[in-house]
């Protein structure tokens, strides 16, 4: 399995160059080095010397690609893509164009981002399986369909209406809870509940639908049938055969994302105040900050392929008949 | 957060409140007013030739060649306690060569347990002149203070390659500490508008400690630089620096003595601002804003007591303004019951639809171009603007200058009312070009007077002589979204009155830019906040040399006409006077009837505060109101305890129904596992 992991990981090396030299290639097609000059500067009084000397102060000075004015090996790293590039490769962010050192930026805001994130995961993987099994115990029965409309009903509607609605209700009306913020430590819970609570809620409809047709996938195979005829309970089946059989779908989908959680959400985090990583890159977007958006789409990709590979691995964990080889 | 370089209203939020530059506006006096704030009295301005001679009062401005601003400051003023400042018993700073270790076990400044602190001396105010020309520091005003301040450019030059701390020992000529208080500064030929920088954040004093201390390898990397933990001698010190969360400001236990201001405007006694005169400032400990990205929950926030302040956002605008019969507006019933106080200014800032005076169609001083600029200046109706998209906040400009700005004609209020008994004629006040003068009140001319300008421009019906079609004109902008397509749809609108076909070209900012500094668009909208409350700020904006395309300045329009050039001249380095109001009055003249710029509407804020909010009085050039606000906790402890009870019994229901709902489905799982096969 070793080797398999070290390979995996020297394949994905291409991968984040190749990501890396896409995302150089998409910002420097659409902005220039003068426009994120004129867009750091501000909108007062920008001459052309101020563009020159920002351009000169962050680096920006010098060819994209390929600098035909250097000699030998610094027709290379005498470029911005060179001497932008290579740091990530080492985790090393270094400083956003609005002086910020990004990995600390990353570090601080990531915590906030994963405190929303991730009890929403847990508790909707629990909620969204109880309720899936709910419904395949009582399949073919009116609780079935009610469910199964329950969840189309669920599913339909906008998590924004959701998060104002939850917001109207459990915060203003019955106030509850606060409507919005965050806090240090264990003041933040309370903070929390509420973005949770309605992450949650507002996954059940296609969750729930998506387990219940593994379920129902799963209950219909002879194993469950030995299982019954031997004299187990219908909940005796579901819980201790059904439900580990169908973990290899479920953790597909579950362990693929917990990298990820770390980048946050933008609505959820923007309507709670979370001081998460949700808005990050696209705040640098529009300030046409590309240490930031460059730093963001390096690290989305590599846990990306870390989430890959943990998917891979788990695969082993819940069958033993896996082997990665 | 560096003083040089923050040049932002956000940043100004904070900055105005820690850091103290030699002058300030008077929080209570309008006109807007200079006054000392470390000074200890308003400069002593001395004009000089050429020869460096002092010249007597009142000689000619060709003959000045130097001002020097000799400004003393107040001895005994303390900076905040902060760790740059720290020394040892032996008198040597505690953390000006930290260690590796020490840099790598810092995660933030606090992890630097000593403070200390030091007397402002003017070497202080001539350091911060000297950092404003240092390229490194990267000042937005650096390229405009080339122009004035003696020896600035020369500065810039030797200090190029050094690091920030070491321009300590270089001298800068326009800058000179002459004595532990008193500092000069010299600038080329006359330019009263200075003292408005002097009371900017750009001119605050920086203890070269700081930049010692910031400067040291390694800190920055751990986000430990002086964007971020700031140093002044203010009212406040920054404890708190999470932008994307919260930022929280406490009194500096080390502010000297300052206090709340005895006198002010007639009215204000009346309106209880005069209470807290002569205490000592600040009144309140501390303060904390809060990063509210969405207005839904900024707005129930405020209205729960959480927020001492808002605005208004459209969707909550209803809910919290109603118009009354004559035209004014007032606070809702529901408003009024929580004690909550409405505030509202016109900004001193304009927005305006400029024509791009290179191009061949609207551009040029011809008349056929003239008249049919004077025609789409009638026809793009701005009133209608400000009621539709800004729910009545703002006031259609009649001019170059806003309300607040000398120049400006104030024989008119917002509404276009004259006031004072003043006559509002031709002459004043009322833009004659686009609106008629009905008793006083400024009245849009009616579209017919529009068409005959076209007719006369060569454009009768909006028909092209060239093309035999409907002219076809084009509107630049950065009005991308689908929330932007209805204000696309009025502009298109407008210019249908006149048979026009107005074509958007809808752009990123960066293009737009581009189009605009080579000079590429033909219609644009722009706008202008100002730094200073002078017209010169504004009517710079239209001087030729300025122009956009040809030298790169803040001219969007390339407006030039050796006339309006001239009288800008004349004007900028006046003091206020009888003969400057006058020059004025030929410029706005000479801009109305040229018509390089459709004078769109200066906006008019609308804030709410809760009735705890006390000495309220909206100033805005100032922005170290803070120190002058105070808050009745006692009252706001109350109503928050008030208005925020939870409420239960929905839950405990909830739970209920939730139970009964369980029910039949375990009715029905029982009745399943008791079933025999059949």
């Amino acid at each position: 399995m070793t080797q398999y992991i070290i390979r995996r990981l020297l394949y994905s090396l291409p991968l984040l160059m190749g990501v890396n030299i896409l995302t150089f290639v998409l910002f420097f097609v659409v902005n220039s080095p003068d426009d994120m000059a004129r867009m750091q500067l501000g909108q007062k009084h920008v001459t052309v010397q101020a563009v020159a000397n920002w351009k000169q102060q962050h680096g920006y000075d010098v060819p994209l690609l390929w600098n035909d004015s250097a000699q030998g090996g610094k027709k290379i790293t005498d470029t911005i893509f060179y001497q932008k590039s290579v740091g990530l490769f080492l985790f090393r962010f270094g400083v956003s164009d609005s002086g910020r050192n990004i990995g600390a930026d990353i570090k601080e805001r990531a915590w906030p981002s994963l405190a929303v994130a991730l009890p929403t995961l847990m508790v909707g993987l629990l909620v969204n399986i109880c309720f899936a099994l709910m419904m395949v115990l009582f399949r073919n029965s009116y609780l079935e369909h009610a469910g199964i409309v329950l969840c189309v009903i669920l599913m339909s509607i906008s998590s924004l209406f959701y998060i104002i609605g939850g917001q109207f209700f459990i915060g203003k009306v019955l106030r509850l809870v606060p409507i919005s913020g965050y806090d240090d430590g264990m003041a933040a819970i309370k903070f929390l509940i509420l973005p949770v609570m309605i992450g949650v809620f507002s996954g059940i409809g296609s969750g729930a639908r998506w387990y219940r047709t593994l379920f129902l996938e799963e209950v219909e195979k002879d194993y469950v049938r030995t299982a019954r005829a031997k004299g187990l309970s219908e909940t005796q089946t579901l819980f201790q055969h059904v439900l580990p059989n169908a973990m290899i779908p479920i953790l597909t989908g579950v362990v693929v994302v917990l990298p990820l959680l770390f980048m946050g959400s933008l609505i959820m985090e923007s309507f709670f105040s979370i001081p998460g990583l949700g808005s990050y890159t696209i705040d640098a977007i529009n300030s046409q900050d590309f240490a930031i958006v460059r730093a963001m789409v390096f690290l989305g990709s590599v846990l990306y392929v870390i989430g890959l590979l943990l998917t891979d691995i788990s695969y082993t964990l819940v069958d033993p008949r896996v082997r990665l080889s | 957060m560096d003083p040089a370089v923050a040049y932002s209203s956000n940043e100004y939020t904070f900055i105005s409140q820690i850091y103290e530059p030699p002058f300030q506006y008077h929080y209570l006096k309008r006109p807007y007013q200079v006054v000392p704030l470390t000074a200890t009295r308003m400069p002593d301005v001395i004009y000089l030739n050429q020869r460096g001679e002092k010249l007597e009062e009142g000689a000619n401005d060709s003959d000045i060649a130097f001002t020097d601003y000799m400004i003393e400051i107040q001895s005994g003023i303390p900076y905040q306690p902060h760790p740059a400042l720290a020394q040892n018993a032996q008198g040597d700073y505690e953390y000006h060569r930290l260690s590796t270790a020490q840099i790598d076990s810092a995660t933030s400044l606090y992890d630097f347990k000593s403070t200390g602190s030091r007397e402002l001396t003017a070497e202080d105010y001539v350091y911060q002149i000297k950092r404003l020309a240092h390229p490194k520091i990267q000042s937005p005003i650096a390229e405009i203070m080339k122009n004035y301040i003696v020896g600035f450019d020369d500065f810039s030059k030797q200090a190029k390659d050094k690091p920030k701390a070491a321009i300590r020992g270089l001298p800068i000529e326009g800058a000179t500490a002459l004595s532990r208080y008193q500092y000069r500064i010299r600038i080329k030929g006359k330019y009263p508008q200075f003292i408005y920088w002097l009371a900017m954040p750009f001119f605050s004093p920086m203890p070269w400690e700081a930049d010692v201390f910031y400067g040291q390898p390694g800190l920055a990397d751990k986000n430990i630089t002086l964007d971020w933990f700031p140093l002044g001698t203010g009212p406040y010190l920054l404890a708190e620096n999470n932008p994307n969360r919260r930022m929280i400001l406490l009194k500096n236990p080390l502010f000297h003595l300052e206090t709340y201001p005895s006198e002010g405007e007639p009215e204000d006694k009346q309106k209880g601002l005069l209470v807290d005169a002569g205490k000592p400032l600040p009144f309140i400990d501390k303060v904390v804003f809060i990063l509210e990205k969405e207005t839904i929950p900024y707005w129930t926030k405020f209205l729960q007591g959480y927020y001492d302040a808002s605005g208004i956002a459209s969707d909550s605008f209803d809910q919290a303004i109603q118009f009354t019969g004559s035209g004014g507006v007032a606070l809702t019933p529901t408003m009024l019951e929580k004690g909550i106080q409405l505030q509202t200014s016109v900004a001193v800032s304009s927005f305006y639809m400029g024509f791009n005076m290179l191009d061949a169609t609207v551009g040029g001083a011809t008349e056929q171009a003239r008249k049919l600029r004077q025609a789409i200046a009638i026809a793009v109706d701005y009133e209608e603007y400000i009621s539709i998209f800004t729910n009545g906040r703002g006031v259609a400009a009649q001019g170059v200058l806003p309300p607040g700005i000398y120049g400006f004609d104030d024989c008119m209020d917002a509404g276009g009312r004259a006031t004072h008994g003043a006559v509002a004629d031709d002459k004043t006040g009322i833009n004659p070009y686009v609106y008629d003068n009905r008793d006083g009140r400024a009245q849009r001319k009616k579209i017919d007077a529009a068409q005959q300008l076209m007719t006369e421009a060569g454009y009768a019906g909006g028909i092209d002589p060239k093309t035999k079609e409907a002219l076809i004109l084009y509107f630049d902008t950065t009005a991308t979204s689908v929330d932007d397509r209805p204000r696309m749809n009025w502009y298109r609108k407008q210019f249908e009155k006149l048979g026009i076909k107005l074509v958007i070209r809808s752009t990123d900012y960066n293009r737009f830019q581009e189009k605009m500094r080579t000079g590429n668009a033909q219609i644009f909208v722009w706008g202008w906040n100002a730094d200073y409350p002078d017209p010169e700020n504004f009517f710079f904006l239209l001087y030729g040399p300025n122009s956009k395309v040809q030298y790169g300045g803040e001219n969007a329009a390339n407006y030039h006409n050796p006339e309006f050039d001239r009288l800008f001249e004349q004007m900028r380095n006046m003091d206020n006077s009888e003969q400057r109001y006058r020059i004025i009055q030929q410029m706005q003249e000479v801009v109305r009837r040229d018509a390089p710029w459709v004078f769109g509407y200066h906006p008019k804020n609308f804030s709410l505060f809760h009735g705890w909010y006390k000495n309220l009085k909206p100033n805005l050039m100032a922005n170290n109101q803070l120190k002058y606000t105070r808050i009745d906790t006692a009252a706001r402890a109350e109503k928050r305890q008030q208005w925020n009870e939870p409420v239960f019994w929905p839950l405990a229901l909830g739970g209920v129904v939730f139970v009964l709902m369980l029910l039949p489905a375990i009715n029905a799982y029982r009745r399943r596992v008791r079933e025999t096969v059949q």
